[in-house]
C-alpha cells in the first residue's frame, strides 16, 4: 500500500512538474508582454526598465527556476493587474465566493442527486424513473453556461423573481448555486441509480428478504454501502472542480470569483496571475484523484485483503 | 541410418512468476508450469500429448511455436536450432510449423472473409501473386471440404467444425512441417469431432505431415495418434507407442486417466482407481534395476526410465 | 472427399446493433434531429434569405421574431435566423473535425499503448494524466489567448482535449484482443507487431473508435462556445452561437430573443449529438456502458 501511495505520489509530481514547465513556455512563447496593451502606451525604452524591473528579461529558463522556488515558498509574485497585493493576497480574496458557490452547490446538489438516484432506482421503470434518468441526461449534456442562461431568462428576466447578479446579498446566490449544483446533482443521480441496481439484483439481497429484514434496512445498510464506493471517489475531484469556480457561471452572473479573474488575467497577459491559477487548480486536481485512489483502494474490501491465490 | 525427427524439445522448461497479493504487499510466486520436457515428433508421425487441465501441454506446444519463451532447453525444428534465433531469423522457420487452436471462433479474425484469412499466410510470406493467393486459399477450402463459394463468407455465418476445417487450411496452406493441434476437436459436438479427426488423417497421410496432438480426451487420442506422451504437473509422467499405453500403462496417473474413460457397456465396466494431487506425487512407481530395459542406476528422484523397447515411464529406481 | 456443406446463414452482429439502436428511443430521436441540423446546416444558403454577416436591416435592428423575421433581427441589423443557421455550420464542422483529428491522435497512442503494454503503455498513461489533470477548459483558454483564436486552431485545441476518451477506447479493446487466438495465429505466421496491429487490431476496433469520434463532437463543440462566449474563439464576423450567447446576456432583459435562440441552438445540438452517440455505443458495444 506505502508502495502504491508513493509511486502515484512521483506519478502526480512528474505531471505537474510537466505542467508547469509547458504552461511557463506556453506563456512566455507569444511576443508581446504585459505592457504592451493599447490603454497604456508607453515608448520602448519605458517598457525596457518596466520589463527588467519585474525581471521579465532574464533567459526564460532562469525566470522559471526563481519562479519555481518562489512557488515552494507559496510566493507567486505580484499580479501585475493590482500591484498592490501579491497573489497569493489577490487569491485569498477572489476564492470565498467562488468556493462558497460552487461549495453551496455540491454540498445541496450531491444529496438531492443520490435521493433522486435512488428514487429512480427503487420505483425502476414508473414515471420517476423516467424523469429523473431524463434530468440526469440533461444535466450532464446540456453546457453549464446554457443552463445558467436559462435560469437568469425564466427567473430573473421573465418572471422577475430573482437578482441576476451582483454579489451582495444571499437573494442573488440563489440562481447561481442552482447553477452549479445541477452538475452534482445530475453525476450522483446517474450514478446512484446505476450502482443500486446492480447491486439491488444480486443474489445477496434476496437472501436478506428472505431473512425477513425490513426494506428500510436493507437498503440503507446493506445496498447503499456496497453502491457507496465509485461514489465516494468521484466526489473529491467534482467538488475541487466546482468549488474552483466555473469560469461561466461568474461571467454570467458578474461573481468576482477565480473564474472571473482567471479571463482578466488572460486578457491582461498577468503572467504571475495566470500561472498561479493553473498551477494551483493542477495540483488540487492532482492532490484530488491521489487521495480519490488511495481511498478506492482502502474501502475496495477486493484490493484490502486480496483476491486469494492461485 | 536416423532420421531427423520433425520437430524435438529438449529439457524445456517454463516458469511463470505471479504477483499475489498478502494483505497490502504483493509478492511474486514462481509457478512451473513446465519441468524439464523432452519429446521427439518424428516425421510423418503423430505425436499425442494428453494430460489434465494444468499439467503444462498447452504451454509445452505453445513453446514449441516459440509464441511462449522457454525458461530453459531447447527446441529443434528438422534438426536446427530455434530457441534462440531473433524475429527475421525465425521468420523462414515459422513456415515449417503451423498451430491450430481449441477456440476455433477466437482463432479467425471476425472481420475478415474466409478466403482472406487462409490466403494470409500466403501474404505475410509473399508467395505468389495476389491472384495467386486468392486462388490456392479457395482450392485449400474446397480441400477441407468446403466449397469454393465459401471465400466471400466470414467466421460468424459458420458453425465450429466448419471454423475448425478453416482453420486447418489456413494451417496447412503453406506445407508446414510440423502442425501443432491444440484440443482441436474439444468444443466440437461428438459427430463433428469424428469429421476433424479423418480430414486431419487423410491430411497427414496426403502430405507427410508430423502432429503434435494436445488433448484430455483419451478415446480421440487412441484413434488418431501413433505415440502418446502423459503429462502431469508439468513433467512427462509416460510415454510409449500408442496400443502399448492403452493396454500397459505403467504409471498410477496413466492408469487413472484411462479409468476415467467412459465405458458404455455397465458389464464392462472396470473399478477404477482415482488418485489425488498428494496421493499421485508419492506414488510414483519404484521400480528394481533389474526391470529396466535400458541399464540404468538408482535414483532418489523419479525419472523417466526405459521400461521396454519405446516404453518409458517417470519412476523412483531402487 | 470433398463434402459440400451449407450453413444456415447466421446474423451478423450489426444487423443485432441496428436492432438495439432502433429500440432505443431517445437516440434514434436524436440522430434524426441530427441529420435535420446537418442539412440545415449543408443548405444553409437555400433556406436564409442573406448572408449571415449582411447588415442589411439595420433599420429594423433588434426587432423580434415575426412572420418576416422567423427568430428576429439582431443588434447590427443582421436576419438572426441566418445567423443561428450559419452559427451551426461553425460549430458542427468544427465539432467533427476536431473529433476527427482527436481519433486521428488516438488510434496510434491507444494501439501502441495497448499492443505493447510495459513501458509504452506507461508513457502514453502518463500522457493522459497529463491532459486529464489540467482542467480543459483554462488550458484552452490559455491556449486560444495565445494564438489569438481563429478557426483551426480551435479545431487544434479541441482536438487535443478529445483524443484521450478515444485512446482509452482504442487502448482497452486492443488489450482485449491482443489475447484472443487470432493474433497468436499471426505471430505463428511471423508476422510482425505492425502489421497486426494494422491489419487485424484496428479493424477489430472500428465500434470504439466509432463511439469515441461520435462522443468527441459535443464535446469540441462546447469547447469551441466557451471560446467564443469568452472572445477567444472563432473571431467576428463569423456567427458562432457562443459569441451571440455573449452579445445576447448584453440585451437579455429587454430583447429576449437574442439569448434565448442562440442558447436553444447549442443546447440542442450538443443533446443531440450526446443521446445519438450514447445510443451508437450502447448499440454497438453495451459492455462500454460505465466508462
Amino acid at each position: 500500500m506505502m508502495r502504491f501511495i508513493l509511486g502515484r505520489l512521483a506519478s502526480i509530481a512528474l505531471t505537474f512538474f510537466v505542467v508547469s514547465v509547458i504552461i511557463f513556455l506556453m506563456m512566455h512563447a507569444v511576443p508581446g508582454g504585459p505592457f504592451d496593451g493599447n490603454d497604456m502606451p508607453v515608448s520602448d525604452a519605458v517598457k525596457a526598465k518596466l520589463n527588467a524591473s519585474l525581471g521579465l528579461d532574464r533567459p526564460l529558463y532562469v525566470q522559471y527556476f526563481s519562479y519555481m522556488a518562489g512557488v515552494l515558498r507559496f510566493d507567486f509574485g505580484i499580479p501585475f493587474q493590482s500591484p498592490g497585493e501579491t497573489v497569493v493576497d489577490l487569491l485569498a480574496r477572489a476564492w470565498p465566493p467562488s468556493l462558497l458557490l460552487g461549495g453551496l452547490g455540491v454540498v445541496i446538489g450531491a444529496p438531492l442527486g443520490i435521493l433522486l438516484g435512488m428514487a429512480a432506482a427503487l420505483r425502476r421503470n414508473t414515471w420517476i424513473d423516467y424523469l429523473a434518468s431524463a434530468f440526469a441526461t440533461l444535466g450532464l449534456t446540456i453546457p453549464v453556461f446554457v443552463t445558467s442562461m436559462m435560469l437568469i431568462l425564466v427567473f430573473a428576466v421573465w418572471l422577475n423573481w430573482l437578482p441576476s447578479s451582483g454579489w451582495g446579498k444571499p437573494n442573488s446566490w440563489i440562481l447561481p448555486v442552482i447553477a452549479y449544483a445541477t452538475i452534482p446533482m445530475a453525476t450522483y443521480a446517474r450514478y446512484t441509480r446505476s450502482a443500486m441496481l446492480d447491486v439491488l439484483n444480486k443474489p445477496f439481497v434476496t437472501v436478506l428478504r428472505a431473512k425477513g429484514l425490513s426494506e428500510r434496512r436493507i437498503i440503507f445498510q446493506h445496498v447503499l454501502r456496497n453502491a457507496a464506493l465509485p461514489m465516494v471517489t468521484v466526489f473529491l475531484p467534482m467538488f475541487i472542480g466546482t468549488a474552483t469556480g466555473s469560469i461561466f457561471v461568474e461571467a454570467m452572473f458578474r461573481v468576482p470569483g477565480l473564474g472571473a479573474y482567471f479571463v482578466s488575467s488572460i486578457e491582461l497577459r498577468d503572467y504571475p496571475l495566470e500561472m498561479a491559477l493553473i498551477l494551483l487548480i493542477t495540483l488540487m486536481f492532482c492532490l484530488a484523484y491521489l487521495i480519490s485512489d488511495i481511498v478506492y483502494a482502502l474501502l475496495n474490501p477486493r484490493i484490502r485483503f486480496g483476491e486469494g491465490r492461485k | 541410418m536416423t532420421v531427423t525427427p520433425a520437430l524435438e524439445l529438449r529439457h524445456l522448461s517454463k516458469t511463470f512468476s505471479l504477483p499475489v497479493r498478502n494483505g497490502w504487499r504483493t509478492t511474486n510466486v514462481d509457478h512451473h508450469a513446465v519441468m524439464d520436457v523432452s519429446l521427439t515428433l518424428p516425421r510423418n508421425a503423430i505425436l499425442g500429448l494428453v494430460g489434465e487441465s494444468g499439467s503444462g501441454k498447452t504451454t509445452t506446444g505453445m513453446m514449441a511455436m516459440r509464441l511462449v519463451e522457454p525458461s530453459a532447453g531447447q527446441i529443434l525444428v528438422d534438426g536446427t536450432d530455434i530457441t534462440a534465433m531473433d524475429h527475421a531469423a525465425l521468420k523462414p522457420f515459422r513456415r515449417k510449423m503451423q498451430v491450430v487452436f481449441q477456440d476455433s471462433y477466437s482463432a479467425l479474425d471476425p472481420m475478415m472473409t474466409l478466403g482472406q484469412i487462409v490466403a494470409e499466410p500466403l501474404h505475410i510470406h509473399n508467395v505468389g501473386s495476389a491472384s495467386d493467393q486468392a486462388d490456392q486459399a479457395l482450392g485449400w477450402l474446397q480441400r477441407v471440404g468446403l466449397d469454393r463459394s465459401y471465400g466471400n463468407r466470414y467466421p460468424h455465418e459458420l458453425s465450429g467444425g466448419q471454423r475448425q476445417r478453416v482453420a486447418i487450411a489456413r494451417a496447412l496452406i503453406l506445407r508446414p512441417t510440423v502442425l501443432v493441434a491444440d484440443e482441436p476437436t474439444s468444443a466440437l459436438d461428438v459427430s463433428v469431432k469424428a469429421q476433424i479427426i479423418n480430414l486431419l488423417l487423410d491430411l497427414q497421410a496426403e502430405m507427410g505431415l508430423s502432429i503434435l496432438f494436445i488433448s484430455h480426451d483419451l478415446s480421440v487420442v487412441r484413434s488418431l495418434t501413433d505415440k502418446v506422451a502423459v503429462m502431469f504437473n508439468g513433467r512427462v509422467v509416460e510415454h510409449a507407442r500408442t496400443e502399448t499405453i492403452f493396454t500397459d500403462a505403467r504409471h498410477p496417473y496413466t492408469r487413472s486417466l484411462l479409468d476415467a474413460i467412459p465405458v458404455l457397456n455397465p458389464r464392462l465396466r472396470r473399478t477404477r482407481t482415482f488418485l489425488s494431487r498428494a496421493d499421485l506425487a508419492s506414488r510414483s512407481p519404484r521400480l528394481a534395476q533389474r526391470d529396466l530395459f535400458a541399464p540404468g542406476g538408482p535414483s532418489a528422484e523419479p525419472q523417466l526410465v526405459a521400461v521396454a523397447d519405446d516404453h518409458f515411464v517417470e519412476a523412483i529406481v531402487t | 472427399m470433398t463434402a459440400t456443406m451449407t450453413a444456415p446463414r447466421q446474423r451478423s452482429p450489426l444487423y443485432f446493433a441496428w436492432r438495439r439502436f432502433a429500440a432505443n428511443k431517445a437516440a434514434v430521436v436524436a440522430g434524426g434531429v441530427l441529420t435535420i441540423l446537418v442539412l440545415m446546416a449543408a443548405f444553409a444558403p437555400l433556406i436564409t434569405k442573406t448572408g449571415p454577416s449582411d447588415q442589411s436591416f439595420l433599420t429594423q435592428a433588434l426587432s423580434f421574431p415575426s412572420g418576416e423575421f422567423w427568430f428576429g433581427v439582431d443588434d447590427l441589423g443582421r436576419d438572426f435566423f441566418t445567423r443561428i443557421v450559419y452559427g451551426a455550420r461553425v460549430s458542427l464542422t468544427i465539432g467533427f473535425t476536431a473529433a476527427a483529428f482527436s481519433v486521428l491522435i488516438g488510434i496510434p497512442l491507444g494501439a501502441i499503448a495497448g499492443y505493447y503494454g510495459g513501458r509504452a503503455d506507461w508513457v502514453v498513461m502518463r500522457l493522459i494524466e497529463l491532459f486529464s489533470v489540467v482542467p480543459p477548459l483554462l488550458a484552452a483558454m490559455l491556449l486560444g489567448a495565445l494564438t489569438q483564436g481563429g478557426f483551426f486552431t480551435i479545431v487544434l485545441i479541441a482536438a487535443l482535449f478529445g483524443w484521450v476518451q478515444v485512446c482509452l477506447l482504442v487502448r482497452a479493446q486492443i488489450k482485449a484482443f491482443k489475447e484472443k487466438e487470432f493474433v497468436r495465429a499471426a505471430q505463428a505466421l511471423g508476422a510482425t507487431p505492425g502489421y497486426i496491429i494494422r491489419r487485424h487490431l484496428i479493424p477489430n476496433s472500428i465500434s470504439p473508435i466509432i463511439v469515441g469520434f461520435v462522443l468527441a463532437i459535443p464535446l469540441a463543440m462546447m469547447l469551441e462556445a466557451s471560446l467564443s462566449f469568452l472572445g477567444i474563439g472563432v473571431p467576428p464576423p463569423t456567427p458562432s452561437w457562443g459569441q451571440m450567447i455573449n452579445t445576447g446576456m448584453n440585451f437579455m432583459y429587454f430583447y429576449w430573443h437574442l439569448a434565448v435562440f442562440p442558447t436553444a441552438a447549442l443546447a440542442i445540438t450538443v443533446l443531440a449529438t450526446t443521446l445519438f452517440g450514447d445510443g451508437l455505443r450502447d448499440a454497438l458495444d453495451p459492455t462500454l456502458k460505465g466508462r
